[in-house]
């Protein structure tokens, strides 16, 4: 099997007022590997991701990101993990609007005390591989949303985290972006050799993925049937 | 029409719905613009009141003459006029008046005694008629009108009720009535029903008073009667034209302009002030408004797409700004009347000026004045919101339904022109003279440079920000809070602009003070340089020839100088000025002199104070006549001196000249300079030895450092208001600057989200919003300061010499200022620090995730 970049084993969670969101819950995804999480509203997808960045902990169970359990960690190493092994990409974007292109796909990099041109040349570098490498001084107001999520693929990559977790990054977008955003986000995560989880509720693009996964309160169960 | 109803609908839904969103922000506002109505229209009523109350003191003792005749100085005048003015044509009848400030008993409550003749009162000025009152029937009205055997009673005095009261007599009292060195008792007869509240006013027979008081041929004033039918004109005229130098010709209303024309440039400076705090409040609306729009820019171009018409999103801003002005306003009105009514009771109605003498005002509203400020109160709240609404209906929907930024273009270099236009406008118009004696142009001025240091902050910002954003700081949290700074011109000169406005100002007025006070403190030092000094207690002319001759002989005393301070009417329109009587070169007089005149000239020298100098317009070695003895005397102004203490002008005349032009050689005051090795109380004592009997309780002995605090204590008391309405300002300012930045970071809860999701650490946030919140302080400290000194030159080289007709010179409060700064920049940063520890909790994780 590949490098093995992030494994969940027995992940537990429940809400504060009792309820149940998912108990058991294994998942293991290898250098490389995209895979797709589908759910209904409410289901806990959104808990899922927060508990694999390190943002929120499993009331069971462990999660291990690149070699290294976030269980025992204090909030500083978690957050440096979360640093320097996740990117991510959300459906709202999430682009500083008072940065320009290049600084924002830069900034993963400078939170890393990269020295200030090596990160912007870097960046620039990026912004070409999601065609806007002629828009590095443009501000995000002047983009469209597709254009935006582009920026958002860049700088979830700029630091070639181990795994990228994906929300919905097609969601506001039209069906036509949708597909280009959704091939070019598998393409570029493909030839960093990052692993890629992926939430989604658009059939269209669970579809590129390796594996196509549903959260249930079972856990997570193969959508395939 | 149904298009309007349906925009009133969604108009009323959306200003109940943002303000239930943010209760905090718009009470904050809407306190501001309470706050400052409040404090304008206290000053003014309180103002106002006292003005009233002080034209009713003058009324009090005018009575309703038609025209009066007054001494240009308290020597009075010849009373061979009298018959040459009732044998004019158009003068029904005339009533001679003789004018005391005298006290009754050993420690009596001082009153103003007036000598009249009965039987002409009763035609020229009835209401100033004394009503008898029977002794056995004390506190009942007497039926029985003045008679003649009453009017001819010599020793009988008739007391207003307020004088009566204070000094806790009763009809048929026998009591002591003392006017300088002279005393007589006289019998409480009756009272004087046509004397309002409040006036502590005496009236005795004309020829006792002239008799009793050493005024035998003397005359303080003349009331006349017209007759039916004739010409004011035309009398006036005529009287005009048998006045000697020593009268002047004037009216009740006059009067009472003179005496409100001296206080008037520190009512309007208070005004100014008041309106200072009101502005800032304008600002807060400005600032709340700005950013309600800049987070509802979404909600807007939502509205817009949805087919809301461009003038209906204005209307509903500035109607938000109208409903804040109009609640703020309506509650600062009731809370100004509040204010007015407890500060009047505590403070006085001069709130520490020092110029309504014992006038006691009653709070008293003013429905013009109340309308006036709750349009001014909601105007400055529609103001504050006309930008910020211009903004929301220029937004294009289609962009900003896309994604929130800055409506400025961060790589567009902000123009700096407008900026310069202002500040140089200002200083242009700080060189304009005063109209009708106010500095209007030097308030202008204050307005446009302060303006123009607040529309300079955004090319500022990117000019000081813009080398600092070069450097390779390897620290991400003050790499992001730079790029934030100058990615965001507009918020940050939103921010900016509340902390310039609220720091110029208060570092205006701190070196105003400052400076005022140094140069107070500096005159007194110059000033007051004998060794001990004697004053009559009510500045009564208690040292007679004699007297004078027994107190230079004392033991100890190696010199002395007596003086006394005769108001001198030169402009009938203006107040008094003081003729200060005294030896020239004498012990303990030193004239702090700032101009002199070269070489010695044909005339009386005289040396003007700096505030009659420009008042008269004259400078050292110009001509000047003085409306002292039966001629005008005929001098040169040969200094000019500095003085701090008499805002209405000071002259200076050498005993000598004075007593060859009056022959007056009664004196109020002495300064001593004593012999080596003598003690001042020993002086004192030997003093005390040689004075009259029944003298040595009513004189002060004071040295010259206890005047020196005292007067520096008078100082901060007269500059006490104007400390609490610049605190308050400042604090509304502070307040402003706080809510703007916490309210922005507040906005900024996803993007803190985003950041943590990345990896920046909770700390790195902070440390970032620190930054931020410093480097705003800095910049608008900087800023502020220049702001402050520009403004606060305006205030000394312009609006004091204007309003008060004094000038000073420049102290800068280098302690304070660093205060300020420090408290500032904590306050951005704290304020940045501690709404961010809040938007930067897991509520920050969630606002990214809320899609997830």
């Amino acid at each position: 099997m590949r490098d093995q970049v992030l494994r969940l084993t027995a992940l537990s969670k429940s809400l504060p007022g009792g309820r149940r969101l998912f108990d058991g819950l294994d998942l293991a995804l290898g250098a490389g590997e995209h895979v797709a999480i589908r759910g209904e509203s409410g289901v806990g997808k959104s808990t899922l991701l927060n508990i694999v960045a390190g943002l929120d902990t499993a009331d069971k169970g462990e999660v291990v990101v690149a070699g290294r359990a976030f269980a025992g960690l204090d909030e500083a190493a978690r957050t440096a993990l979360r640093r320097d092994a996740i990117g991510f990409v959300f459906q709202a974007f999430h682009i500083l609007p008072h940065l320009d292109l290049a600084r924002n796909v830069a900034f993963p990099l400078v939170l890393q005390n990269a020295p200030r041109a090596a990160a912007l040349a870097r960046a620039g570098e990026m912004l070409d591989a999601v065609g806007l490498g002629d828009r590095r001084r443009s501000y995000p107001k002047e983009l469209s949303g597709g254009e935006l999520q582009r920026v958002a693929i860049a700088r979830a990559l700029v630091h070639e985290p181990a795994l990228i977790l994906a929300d919905e990054p097609t969601g506001n977008l039209d069906p036509e972006t949708a597909r280009q955003i959704i091939a070019l986000l598998g393409r570029a995560v493909k030839e960093r050799g990052a692993a890629m989880l992926l939430v989604t509720h658009s059939p269209m693009a669970a579809a590129t993925a390796d594996r196509q996964l549903l959260l249930t309160p079972k856990g997570l169960v193969s959508a395939d049937g | 029409m149904a298009e309007t109803a349906a925009s009133g609908g969604a108009w009323r839904w959306l200003i109940a719905g943002e303000w239930r969103a943010f209760p905090v922000r718009f009470l904050v506002a809407g306190l501001a613009i309470a706050i400052g109505v409040a404090l304008a229209f206290a000053v003014h009523v309180i103002n106002r009141s006292a003005a009233d109350a002080f034209g009713e003191a003058v009324r009090s003792v005018s009575g309703e003459a038609d025209l009066q005749i007054r001494g240009a100085s308290t020597l009075g005048f010849d009373e061979g006029l009298y018959p040459k003015l009732i044998a004019l044509d158009g003068v029904a009848d005339a009533s001679p008046v003789v004018q005391f400030r005298a006290s009754l008993g050993e420690k009596g409550a001082p009153i103003t005694l007036l000598g009249l003749d009965i039987f002409r009162v009763l035609a020229v000025s009835p209401s100033l008629l004394g009503r008898r009152q029977d002794a056995s029937a004390e506190g009942r009205t007497s039926t029985r009108p003045t008679g003649v055997d009453a009017a001819l009673d010599l020793d009988a005095l008739y007391l207003s009720r307020t004088a009566m009261s204070r000094n806790g007599l009763r009809f048929g009292q026998r009591v002591q009535v003392r006017v300088g060195a002279r005393a007589h008792i006289f019998t409480v007869a009756g009272d004087l029903p046509g004397v309002g509240d409040g006036q502590a006013v005496g009236m005795i027979d004309i020829s006792a008073a002239q008799w009793r008081f050493d005024r035998l041929g003397k005359l303080d004033r003349v009331d006349l009667k017209l007759a039916k039918g004739s010409s004011p004109g035309a009398v006036r005229q005529a009287v005009e034209a048998v006045l000697p130098a020593s009268a002047r010709l004037t009216d009740a209303e006059g009067e009472s302009r003179r005496g409100d024309s001296l206080s008037r440039a520190y009512r309007v400076n208070l005004d100014m002030l008041a309106l200072v705090a009101l502005l800032t409040g304008g600002f807060l609306v400005y600032s709340a408004q700005s950013l309600s729009v800049t987070r509802r820019m979404q909600q807007f171009a939502l509205l817009r797409t949805l087919g809301m018409q461009k003038s209906a999103l204005t209307a509903q801003l500035l109607g938000e700004g109208a409903v804040l002005g109009i609640i703020g306003s309506i509650a600062g009105l009731a809370l100004g009347y509040l204010i007015a009514g407890a500060a009047l009771k505590f403070v006085g109605g001069d709130l520490g000026g020092g110029y309504f003498g014992d006038a006691s005002p009653e709070l008293q509203f003013a429905p013009t004045a109340a309308m006036l400020f709750l349009a001014f109160g909601i105007a400055t709240a529609v103001a504050g919101s006309y930008a910020p609404a211009r903004q929301a209906a220029g937004i294009a929907p289609a962009e900003a339904l896309k994604t929130a930024g800055d409506p400025i273009d961060p790589r567009v270099s902000p123009r700096w022109l407008p900026a310069f236009v202002l500040v140089v406008a200002g200083g242009a118009f700080a060189f304009l003279p005063a109209v009708n004696r106010l500095p209007l142009f030097g308030y202008l001025a204050v307005a446009l440079v302060l303006s123009g240091g607040v529309a300079a902050m955004p090319w500022l910002a990117r000019t000081l920000l813009k080398p600092l954003a070069r450097i390779d700081t390897r620290l991400p949290s003050v790499e992001l809070a730079l790029q934030r700074l100058l990615g965001s011109p507009s918020q940050a000169a939103t921010a900016l602009g509340g902390i310039v406005a609220s720091t110029g100002l208060m570092i205006a007025m701190a070196v105003m003070v400052t400076s005022f006070r140094g140069s107070v403190d500096d005159w007194l030092e110059s000033f007051l340089s004998a060794d001990l000094y004697v004053a009559a207690a009510s500045n009564e002319a208690l040292f007679d020839a004699e007297t004078q001759k027994r107190l230079a002989g004392a033991p100890g005393v190696a010199g002395i100088a007596f003086s006394k301070s005769v108001p001198v009417t030169l402009n009938p329109e203006l107040p008094s000025v003081l003729l200060v009587v005294r030896p020239v070169g004498g012990p303990g007089y030193a004239l702090p002199l700032i101009e002199e005149a070269q070489g010695r000239r044909a005339g009386i020298r005289l040396w003007l104070s700096e505030p009659a100098a420009r008042l008269y317009g004259v400078r050292a070695g110009d001509g000047f006549e003085l409306p002292v003895g039966a001629e005008r005397a005929k001098g040169y102004v040969a200094g000019i001196w500095r003085d701090y203490a008499r805002q209405q002008g000071a002259i200076v005349i050498d005993t000598r000249d004075y007593v060859a032009l009056t022959g007056d050689a009664v004196r109020s005051e002495a300064a001593i300079e004593l012999a080596p090795g003598a003690s001042v109380a020993a002086v004192r004592t030997a003093i005390e030895d040689r004075l009259p009997p029944g003298l040595a309780g009513r004189v002060d002995f004071v040295e010259p450092g206890v005047l020196r605090v005292r007067a520096l204590a008078l100082f901060d008391r007269s500059f006490a208001i104007t400390y609490v309405l610049e605190a308050i300002a400042i604090l509304i300012g502070l307040a402003g600057v706080a809510a703007t930045i916490s309210a922005q970071t507040i906005a900024r809860i996803r993007e803190f989200g985003m950041l943590r999701h990345i990896g920046m650490t909770w700390w790195q946030i902070v440390a970032m919003l620190a930054t931020e919140g410093a480097l705003l302080g800095l910049i608008g400290i900087a800023a502020g300061c220049a702001v402050g000194l520009a403004l606060s030159q305006i205030l000394i080289h312009v609006i004091n010499p204007q309003s008060f007709n004094w000038t000073m010179e420049t102290r800068i409060p280098w302690t304070l200022m660093l205060s300020v700064a420090a408290a500032l920049i904590i306050t951005s940063a704290g304020t940045a620090v501690l709404a961010g520890r809040r938007a930067v909790s897991r509520d920050a994780v969630r606002a990214v995730s809320e899609d997830w």
